[in-house]
């Protein structure tokens, strides 16, 4: 292990903003902290919407160039307008019924976690998003900020 | 073997999915002192893996599991505050 304190950490960058790519950093951020490890998350690009107030509880399913889908639509119906909301519909339904937790209550239990959120502040001002748009308990900084925090991680990862 | 073993909380997590069952865990046995034994209950299928793998890195001890009908019920002993 990396730190010195011998408590175990994880760095994650969150750089998708689909309901599917929101999955995978919040469940290892909220698992490694129920492991007693230190974990954190750095939000850029379109990973800043699964920290956006407005966004995180609408965060969508691509229709297009995904065949991954389990109801496989070809490319030319899944650019059809609509084709989003239903993929994203379709998700929404296989996430209940299989009792997953949604994106917000994963968000919930990382901020009660002491997960470190982190939101990238270069996309905010590209992306014009001012701090008051994202959730609580969000600390903005840049590459360094989350360079400086993973260079003590044992497992780092871009998503 | 499980008769002989002292349960001090339950914590029901039938029907959560990972990440959800060791999340309640890690809450549910602060809620005991060491050396106490916390059970969970639980049909996550990837329970048993994630569940020694928990164990292991939290520091308690995962004294036993049993599988009845789909149903896991695990004994992890707190070792570690």
């Amino acid at each position: 292990m990396s730190k010195a304190n011998g408590v175990k950490r994880i760095a994650l960058i969150a750089s998708k903003g689909t309901l599917d790519m929101a999955y995978p950093p919040l469940i290892l951020a909220s698992t490694a902290i129920s492991m007693d490890w230190e974990a954190g998350i750095f939000f850029t690009f379109y990973g800043l919407d699964i920290i956006k107030r407005a966004k995180l509880d609408h965060l969508k399913v691509p229709s297009l160039a995904n065949p991954a889908m389990p109801v496989p639509v070809p490319n030319i119906i899944g650019a059809l307008p609509g084709m989003t909301a239903m993929a994203t519909m379709m998700m929404k339904n296989w996430i209940k019924k299989a009792n997953v937790a949604t994106i917000p209550d994963l968000l919930d239990i990382c901020r009660e976690g002491d997960v470190r959120l982190i939101g990238c502040q270069m996309t905010m001002d590209l992306m014009g998003v001012r701090k008051e748009e994202l959730i609580d308990g969000i600390e903005v900084g840049g590459a360094a900020t989350f360079l400086e925090y993973a260079s003590e991680a044992d497992v780092s990862l871009f998503i | 073997m499980a008769e002989s073993i002292t349960v001090h909380k339950v914590l029901d997590a039938k029907g959560l999915v990972c990440p959800m069952p060791v999340i309640k865990a890690r809450k549910a046995i602060r809620d005991i002192s060491l050396g106490q034994v916390l059970e969970v209950q639980a049909t996550d299928k990837g329970a048993v893996k994630d569940f020694e793998a928990w164990a292991r890195q939290t520091g308690n001890e995962l004294v036993d599991w049993t599988e009845t009908g789909g149903i896991y019920v695990f004994h992890i002993r707190k070792a570690k505050e």
